[in-house]
């Protein structure tokens, strides 16, 4: 919590659709102490050197997930990487990697967004638990919240899409966070939803397509781990496949 | 501009929208439901309440326990038949989340756990560890997905609402990214934008908290209810003010000023309970206004730990140990080692009170539904009258719930009742409000926004703080009143149609200075010391007291057409059964207990 004051060399990418014809780069220097986040490092620029850069931001504490950017060419949340960490050096801001840039460092999410919502993200209870009475809750040990609660934790924020090097080759491929809520539903003692969601598991875009880089692991802010998840994924996609044959009507 | 027809339209995607979303497609799954947000849902705010939501499930907790609490938290200024209701349906929604997937904790035997919360008589606080709205908003968000009834319009920042005859049929959006605007007609219009934090310079809140909802509501004659009610949460970090949650002292975390004394004992919540073993309603679980009035008077002391980014107190957590700590409160240690370099397990979390919660907001009823037929409201932006003067921790994230669910049934049922509506008139508004927003770029000012918007942050904690006199409120309202002239002038740079958030921002800082304006005009106006608003002033001190005679009223700011600020009105307070008494925590309210037991068995 200390006061004093350095400048460090902050390079951002600028990209504006209706007058740029590619993105360039615009360098600023920024005053910085101990407690200066990236974050607040483009607030500095913005309300003191250029108005017109535009970024996503809101919660500041890494919960609501609005500002996975590039820095320094690793995908980080911009309200939890601090200029003290590059001490020594210059910084270089793009937009998350992987993704369509609309507009400085705002990219298009919209394919994240499909694919999490197209993996039947909710509970889906069988037949005898659809008409749980309102007084009670579905019985949940601790032991058995543990099995999904990590995979939970995902904020969507982007960061494990821009790391993956399978979604860079194929676009196609459902992706490190959507993988892994499917996983987490899965997993959740109270759904019964896991054969509903076996064709986007197995399916080539599914578990299988990754490569276990587990890069992904490594940039998530919030230790979610989704390359475990896509590993347990294949796993349970493994035997799915050994039922299907010895039990056709499963 | 693009035109879509919708028979519920619902701004804002956090708790209560989703929640209202998900209630208009479950009652009627041919309605059309347009949920429109200027977030991603899940970036909504929702995402960043720790601590939990309240509903009675134990054997010793009772909904009138919940009531009592809630009424006498709120200093007798809460709608009592609001809060019946309130109490009663909390428990429900909040299995019906369970059901959902919400990841609430648990007890060994698989049930839901609670926990302790400040002013709460039992423990009767759900919690998802410390990220209670991070999976109550995700599991809404995710729910919301399986209802192909609703059409989601992300990233899409309103302008207004569209009115004729009187009634609310409509709004009009910025699509930010596509850089378009979009009409939306429809029967009914739900508001779920939450608070206004951000008129405060120091505060928990996101980026995005910026009164929107309010201002809309408040510029159409729709009245903003007891808005000088601000709450300051007793521990935030210094220097960002993000929030330590309330949790932290319902698990046993202590406050010691800087000669290491609990200091709390001095203000009415002791004596002093050991540490380890937390008491509901004594010292550190007391209410947050009088935990955070308790830090001004003990820096007014001298008492408080000195900091380069301020005066605080010390959140002491130490004594529960790495593994109780890493269980139960996970993102509280994150937090307090990235943003604070101080690990809760290892040391005390240095801790100052924080600008977190408006109580007030439009005015709704029970329902609901404002003034305004067609136009609902639920959630932080709201008035519903359940948190009167001081809201107790845990009861706005069950409020959203609760009250989205009502509003949607209710919706639902209006919609019915309703033909489609379009006409020239709403087409005129749609494209009024896009001119207005367009003659922006037209301004050649030199006003610089950011400037403004520091300095009515500035004002506003001088102003209309956790102490408040005539004097230093009468600047502030000086002050907001020339930024209202200076905002006018602020020459835009950024001249692009897609993603300006410069743009955006501005049409944000009006709505917020709007709210302001609210804010301050009901608090000069309120001659009385209540739950958040504690006054040092009047003819001997007069008042520092509450006064019930004259001021157990709603402040009601309404917009009066021409005019650069609010009217304030006064409207009456529902009571139904718990009649007002002294407000008391502690052991002052144990004896005030027995007295009334020994009076009844008389």
């Amino acid at each position: 919590m200390e006061a004093t004051t350095k400048t460090m060399k902050v390079t951002v990418l600028r990209y504006r659709p209706e007058q740029d014809e590619k993105p360039w780069e615009q360098t600023f220097d920024v005053p910085y102490h101990r407690d200066t986040s990236v974050l607040e490092a483009l607030f500095y620029i913005k309300d003191n050197f250029e108005p017109s850069l535009s970024f996503r931001w809101s919660c500041r504490m890494a919960v609501c997930g609005s500002c996975g950017m590039m820095v320094n060419g690793v995908p980080h949340l911009a309200c939890k990487t601090f200029l003290r960490e590059y001490e020594g050096k210059s910084l270089k801001i793009e937009p998350l990697a992987n993704f369509p840039i609309e507009r400085d460092l705002v990219v298009d999410l919209s394919d994240l967004i499909e694919k999490i919502e197209r993996i039947k993200p909710y509970i889906i209870p069988d037949a005898k638990n659809a008409n749980m009475p309102l007084n009670k809750n579905f019985k949940q040990t601790p032991m058995q919240m543990e099995a999904y609660l990590q995979f939970a934790q995902c904020i969507n924020c982007g960061c494990c899409y821009a790391a993956c090097p399978q979604y860079k080759l194929n676009p196609k491929f459902i992706g490190p966070a959507a993988l892994t809520l499917l996983y987490r539903y899965n997993v959740d003692n109270r759904d019964a939803g896991a054969k509903l969601r076996a064709p986007f598991l197995n399916s080539e875009e599914g578990a299988w397509s990754c490569t276990f880089v587990g890069y992904c692991s490594e940039v998530c802010p919030k230790q979610v781990d989704p390359s475990s998840a896509i590993q347990l994924g294949k796993k349970m996609s493994a035997t799915d496949y050994v039922f299907n044959m010895i039990k056709p009507e499963h | 501009m693009e035109k879509y027809q919708a028979d519920v339209a619902i701004v804002g995607a956090g708790g209560t929208g989703l929640r209202a979303a998900i209630a208009v497609a479950q009652a009627d799954p041919k309605l059309r439901v347009a949920l429109i947000s200027k977030v991603y849902p899940m970036r909504s705010h929702t995402v960043a309440a720790e601590g939990g939501a309240a509903g009675v499930v134990r054997d010793d907790d009772s909904y009138q326990k919940h009531f009592e609490d809630t009424v006498a938290g709120g200093d007798w200024l809460c709608e009592q038949d609001v809060v019946e209701k309130f109490v009663h349906q909390a428990p429900e929604e909040l299995y019906q989340l369970e059901h959902w997937g919400c990841p609430w904790s648990r007890k060994p035997n698989g049930d839901v756990n609670v926990r302790r919360f400040g002013g709460m008589k039992v423990p009767r606080t759900w919690f998802a560890a410390d990220k209670s709205g991070f999976h109550m908003l995700h599991t809404l968000y995710q729910t919301s997905v399986q209802f192909p009834s609703i059409q989601r319009f992300d990233e899409h920042f309103v302008l207004d609402l569209l009115v004729e005859d009187g009634e609310c049929r409509g709004v009009v959006c910025y699509d930010l990214q596509n850089g378009v605007f979009r009409q939306i007609n429809a029967k009914t219009v739900f508001l779920a934008t939450g608070g206004a934090g951000r008129c405060y310079l120091f505060n928990t809140n996101g980026g995005i908290v910026t009164g929107d909802g309010m201002a809309l509501a408040y510029r159409h004659g729709v009245p903003l209810r007891d808005m000088e009610f601000v709450q300051y949460h007793p521990t935030g970090l210094l220097g960002c003010g993000l929030l330590m949650t309330e949790g932290c002292r319902g698990e046993g975390g202590v406050l010691y000023n800087k000669d290491g004394y609990r200091y709390l004992q001095d203000y009415g919540l002791g004596p002093e309970t050991p540490v380890g073993s937390p008491k509901n309603k004594y010292m550190e679980l007391g209410p947050r206004d009088r935990l955070s009035q308790a830090f001004w008077n003990e820096s007014k002391k001298g008492r408080t730990f000195k900091y380069p980014l301020g005066e605080a107190v010390h959140l002491d957590l130490t004594h529960l140990g790495e593994k109780y700590l890493h269980e139960r409160l996970p993102l509280i240690c994150e937090l307090a080692m990235t943003y604070s370099g101080v690990d809760p397990v290892k040391a005390p979390v240095p801790v100052r009170p924080v600008v977190h919660y408006t109580m007030g907001g439009i005015e709704t009823d029970g329902n609901t539904a404002t003034r305004m037929p067609g136009l609902y409201a639920g959630g932080e932006c709201a008035s519903v009258g359940i948190h009167g003067a001081n809201r107790l921790g845990s009861n706005s994230l069950v409020e959203t719930i609760v009250f989205g669910k009502i509003g949607g049934d209710a919706m639902a049922e209006y919609a019915h009742n309703h033909k489609d509506f379009d006409s020239a008139e709403l087409t005129r508004q749609a494209e009024a409000a896009e001119k207005r927003a367009l003659d922006l770029f037209d301004v050649k000012g030199t006003e610089s926004m950011s400037k403004i918007r520091n300095e009515m942050g500035q004002s506003m904690e001088e102003g209309v703080g956790i102490y408040r006199e005539e004097e230093s409120m009468q600047k502030t309202i000086d002050t907001l009143k020339g930024l209202q002239k200076r905002i006018v002038n602020v020459g835009l740079t950024d001249r692009g149609r897609v993603f300006n958030t410069e743009w955006m921002n501005l049409i944000e800082l009006g709505y917020t200075l709007d709210v302001a304006q609210c804010m301050v005009h009901s608090a000069i106006n309120r001659k009385e010391s209540r739950g958040s608003h504690q006054r040092l002033d009047g003819p001997n001190g007069a008042y520092k007291q509450r006064d019930d005679e004259n001021f157990l009223k709603h402040s009601l700011a309404f917009k009066l057409e021409g005019a650069d600020e609010p009217r304030i009105e006064l409207s009456d307070v529902k009571i139904t059964t718990f009649q007002p008494a002294k407000r008391v925590y502690g052991a002052e309210a144990e004896a005030a207990e027995a007295a009334k037991k020994a009076k009844e068995a008389k």
